[in-house]
């Protein structure tokens, strides 16, 4: 199979038009049925693919740091005759399981960031549904502040899925619709189980979309709403955005390398390690001026960048690595003055934002199929932001050796919180409290010992031990059954308090990737199978 | 079930009389429909005495009864084909079955958008065709059109009482949204687009009935092979009254052009000198209304179409006639489609390709009137001939929609569809000088200039009969 790159700029969009009017910014859906991401399908009536998706990642992903000065986003479609009709479903017929899961895992990443960016920035985001807006179409809308829809007697929101597919309607969208919206729950059980969904007045009474107007009066309405949004935010003019240039991949040897980090892939023994190179913070931009003409080659937001292409690299092209080992390299003291950089400029928006996407690359590792273990080892330096993401692997083995030391730092007490909204220390100390509290305000170097009294280390070993043991853990650990472990370690990852978007993320894997697997979607007779066949489903009535 | 009630308020065969229920639904639907009647049916003759027929039950010869009637006092009823000894479901999965006389909650669904579809033209071609009465060329067409009128009128109660009858509180909502719906409307626009465009002189109306009603004969005919035996019931008897709508159109497009012919002839080539409508005009009409009448049929691709087939609720044109094999599970069609810019044939799965089936047999039928028409053109000697245009020219819906087809069904380019779009269809000059040239004719066997008198009356009455009192 092709590498598949997420890599994307703007002169490269197919599927979608981006242009901005003022503090708007609109997109256009318009996909180009001609260019789907694999050969097998045409990306008809502005249903997608993958490809699509990644387009729409990179477009969110620009607005974060590219656009701070709107105010409002609005999305819409291109389509003459329909808004969404959702997620391809050839596609999905024709697709490996990973591949749907991946998939599905990824759209509902880039829904997430959506709404995620939207209230860290405090734009208004608007879908404008004109035509009918079906499946993945109305999550789209979901993930959007609010959902306008136009009452032509054609045009209506729908999540067709249970009834056309036999598969899970969105994928992490009856959370949305239930959690977000707050639709009652028996309203949505109607809603999911009528193919053509609803129209304007009842789409409207039920919750499922904020407004109804009709096409003569549908632009205008919008418009002096927009116009609203934008007084309400004054003050963004004179923002400045940040261009995000492309990341520059390299690969020799089984090591894929970017500026701030290396992979070394394993095949043989399904590892990858992946290290850490944290460059010395001297002649580091230290002041806003500075640190904005820095742009996209500022470490941390390279950092995160690079981090966050190499973990979607290997959710989608090193289907058979099944353990990431983490180490860092460099000086704590330099960790802790990048992170102090960004400590002392909060409240502004390029840093805040570089702050934001940190915590999103974080989540996306523990959102991983993968397991992480992190190597505290001489010459790491796990401190604050880096210590952050050894807390977020399954493991952390720390070397009790002289030298060796991890840190904590502001970075740890809550500026990059987990998918469920909790530090990962509250997380790993659940049923101790008392020690959690502890480690608050504590930011001086520990030793092993220390760190592993304090909860940090999972163990921490001397050089005898740790030479003898965490050879054998690696090799213990990619010898279990790989998807055993992914349901594991989602199990015991997300421990503590659940939140809309843990929901949309633990629902979707748990029930999802159950029913795509069933004879009842996927099966010969499977209604995925069999979509738009001659031929008619037949379901196993037992009810499992 | 068969007894017709011609006492009641809605006369019927559905026995509403023992259905609470529905004539609680219909009567309180009724004044909602004289509403809209008053509002959007044909404006200025509400009052007149029309020489109209009614059907007054369903036995052969019944449903004919003429008479002169005021449009609103006309007998909007509801009739179902009796139950006839054929009770099993005719094609599709469950073929050989018994057939359901009540809803199959799985299919509701998609029954309920056939119905509330097909239901959905009948007072849109009302609203389209409100003011043509005005520019009427006979008092005999003029006649014609609101007898179609009422009819469509009473198409509409048809459908309307299966979305009472079948669909409980979903299908009264429906019911309402079909009387709030308006042709052409920007904000409540009708459901298919044919329905919405403007039909606002005879050339365009007789090509409506020809063209647009015949895509209707042909949605009824397959709907009434549906395993859901009130549709096909219901469409059946439909069937009987749009014969005559189809034979206005066929007959007067056929007068229309023996007038024409007759004055290209007489003034040398130039029949608008004299009023008439020359023969080029009447082939861009045919283009525009006859390739906006094969976008009604669907999706040349369709997974909904073979669902709808496959779920036995909408067949073939006459599935048990014409057809052996009634389950088409595993068949192919060649359509040809454009893939990487060219023109390529590929195969379809039949079920799939079940609209195109419906299409070609449309197109047949189409191509019979046409050579009807160039016989008459023969005869005149002007020594033109008209064609009907390629079934992938100027589409709005299907696998052709998005690229650019001359007449022949050649690919071309956007800039030569674009330069030669006023050459191939019905353009808005010809359209004022089409309203320019029609002029109400109210004496009676009198015809306008542009077109021949019809071969005879209705209902064996003289052409000179006073079809309308004015």
């Amino acid at each position: 199979m092709d590498t598949i790159s997420f890599q994307v700029d703007p002169t490269r969009y197919r599927h979608w038009n981006v242009s901005k009017d003022g503090s708007v910014m609109q997109i256009h859906m318009n996909v180009d049925p001609e260019f789907p991401l694999k050969s097998g399908y045409d990306l008809k009536l502005n249903s997608y693919d993958l490809g699509v998706d990644i387009e729409l990642a990179d477009i969110v992903r620009r607005l974060r740091f590219e656009h701070p000065e709107i105010t409002s986003l609005v999305v819409s479609s291109g389509h003459e005759q329909v808004f969404c009709s959702g997620a391809n479903i050839h596609m999905l017929g024709t697709s490996s399981h990973s591949w749907k899961v991946n998939f599905c895992k990824f759209t509902n990443e880039t829904r997430c960031e959506l709404e995620d960016w939207a209230a860290q920035a405090d734009v208004r985001s608007i879908c404008a549904v004109t035509g009918p807006c079906a499946g993945g179409g109305y999550e789209l809308a979901l993930a959007c502040d609010e959902i306008w829809l136009i009452d032509d007697g054609n045009s209506a929101v729908s999540l067709p899925e249970t009834p056309l597919l036999g598969v899970l309607p969105g994928t992490g969208g009856l959370t949305r619709l239930v959690d977000k919206r707050m639709v009652r729950r028996d309203r949505a059980d109607v809603f999911c189980t009528l193919a053509e969904g609803f129209k304007g007045k009842r789409a409207l009474e039920w919750g499922l979309v904020d407004v109804v107007a009709p096409r003569s009066k549908f632009d205008e309405q919008l418009q002096q709403h927009l116009a609203q949004i934008e007084s309400d935010r004054p003050g963004r003019n004179d923002r400045q955005g940040i261009t995000l240039g492309p990341i520059e991949v390299t690969e020799a040897d089984g090591v894929r390398k970017t500026s701030t980090l290396s992979v070394d892939y394993k095949p043989e023994q399904r590892t990858a390690e992946f290290t850490f190179v944290i460059p010395s913070a001297a002649g580091a931009p230290t002041t806003l001026e500075e640190i904005h003409a820095a742009g996209d080659s500022f470490w941390p937001l390279r950092f995160a960048r690079e981090l966050e292409d190499a973990l979607l690299d290997l959710r989608v092209n090193r289907n058979g690595i099944g353990l990431a080992l983490l180490r860092t390299q460099g000086s704590l003291d330099d960790i802790q003055a990048w992170d102090q950089i960004l400590l002392g400029h909060r409240g502004d928006w390029f840093v805040d934002q570089i702050v934001h996407l940190f915590s999103h690359v974080i989540q996306r590792l523990e959102r991983t199929s993968c397991s992480f273990f992190a190597l505290v080892e001489q010459g790491s330096c796990f401190g604050g932001s880096m210590l952050e993401i050894a807390l977020a692997c399954d493991r952390i083995y720390m070397l009790d050796e002289d030298g060796v030391e991890v840190q904590r730092s502001p970075m740890n007490e809550g500026l990059l919180p987990m998918t469920t909204d909790i530090t990962r220390t509250d997380c790993r100390l659940l049923g101790e409290q008392e020690l959690a509290k502890s480690t608050i305000g504590n930011h001086s170097r520990l030793d092993a010992t220390s760190a592993e009294k304090m909860g940090l280390v999972t163990e921490a070993l001397d050089e005898f031990d740790y030479e003898d043991m965490v050879p054998v853990a690696i090799q213990e650990r990619v010898s279990l059954s790989p998807d055993s472990l992914t349901g594991m370690e989602a199990n015991l990852r997300f421990a503590g308090p659940e939140n809309m978007e843990s929901k949309v993320f633990g629902r979707l894997s748990a029930w999802q990737n159950w029913i795509f697997i069933r004879p009842n979607a996927t099966g010969p007779q499977g209604a995925l199978t069999l979509y738009g066949r001659p031929e008619r489903p037949e379901f196993a009535w037992d009810r499992v | 079930m068969s007894t017709v009630d011609r006492n009641g308020k809605i006369p019927n065969n559905v026995d509403l009389a023992g259905d609470k229920r529905l004539q609680r639904a219909l009567e309180h639907w009724l004044p909602l429909y004289m509403e809209w009647w008053n509002d959007m049916g044909p404006a200025g003759f509400q009052t007149n005495d029309i020489y109209l027929r009614t059907a007054v039950s369903v036995e052969a010869g019944g449903w004919a009864n003429f008479d002169y009637v005021k449009m609103p006092d006309y007998r909007w009823g509801i009739f179902l084909t009796p139950n006839d000894s054929v009770n099993s479901i005719g094609f599709g999965d469950h073929y050989g079955k018994p057939t359901w006389q009540e809803i199959p909650g799985e299919y509701r669904g998609n029954l309920r958008r056939i119905i509330v579809t097909q239901a959905d033209t009948e007072p849109a071609s009302v609203e389209q065709q409100r003011f043509l009465g005005t520019i009427a060329p006979s008092l005999y067409d003029m006649r014609n059109l609101f007898q179609i009128n009422v009819e469509e009128g009473r198409h509409l109660w048809a459908m309307v009482y299966l979305l009472f009858r079948f669909f409980g509180k979903d299908g009264r909502d429906e019911a309402e949204e079909l009387l709030s719906r308006r042709s052409g409307d920007e904000d409540k626009p009708r459901i298919l687009n044919a329905f919405n465009e403007a039909c606002d002189h005879w050339l365009s109306f007789f090509c409506f009935t020809h063209f647009t009603d015949r895509d209707g004969k042909f949605q009824l005919a397959s709907l009434a092979e549906s395993g859901f035996e009130p549709l096909a019931r219901t469409c059946d008897f439909m069937l009987t009254e749009e014969a005559h709508h189809l034979f206005v159109g066929e007959t007067g497009l056929d007068r229309i052009i023996k007038r024409s012919a007759e004055l290209t002839m007489e003034t040398d080539g130039d029949p608008m000198s004299a009023g008439g409508i020359p023969l080029d005009m009447i082939q861009r009409a045919i283009n525009y209304w006859f390739t906006y009448s094969l976008d009604l049929f669907g999706g040349e691709i369709s997974s909904n179409a073979a669902n709808f087939f496959g779920e036995g609720l909408k067949g073939r044109f006459k599935e048990k006639s014409r057809y052996e094999d009634h389950v088409m599970k595993t068949g192919i069609k060649i359509v040809p489609q454009v893939i990487g810019g060219v023109l390529v044939e590929d195969e379809v799965p039949y079920r799939n390709a079940i609209n195109e089936v419906l299409r070609d047999e449309y197109i047949e039928d189409c191509k019979r009137a046409l050579r009807k028409w160039n016989r008459t053109l023969e005869k005149s000697g002007v020594g033109v001939e008209l064609s009907l245009p390629s079934r992938r020219f100027h589409r709005h819906q299907g696998i052709y929609a998005d690229y650019p087809f001359d007449p022949e069904g050649n690919l071309i380019t956007k800039e030569t569809l674009e330069a030669n779009t006023s050459r191939w269809l019905l353009n808005s000059a010809d359209n004022d000088f089409l309203v320019s040239i029609m002029n109400q004719v109210i004496e009676p066997g009198k015809m306008a200039n542009w077109i021949a008198p019809p071969s005879r009356g209705i209902n064996g009455q003289p052409l000179e009969f006073e079809y309308v009192r004015l």
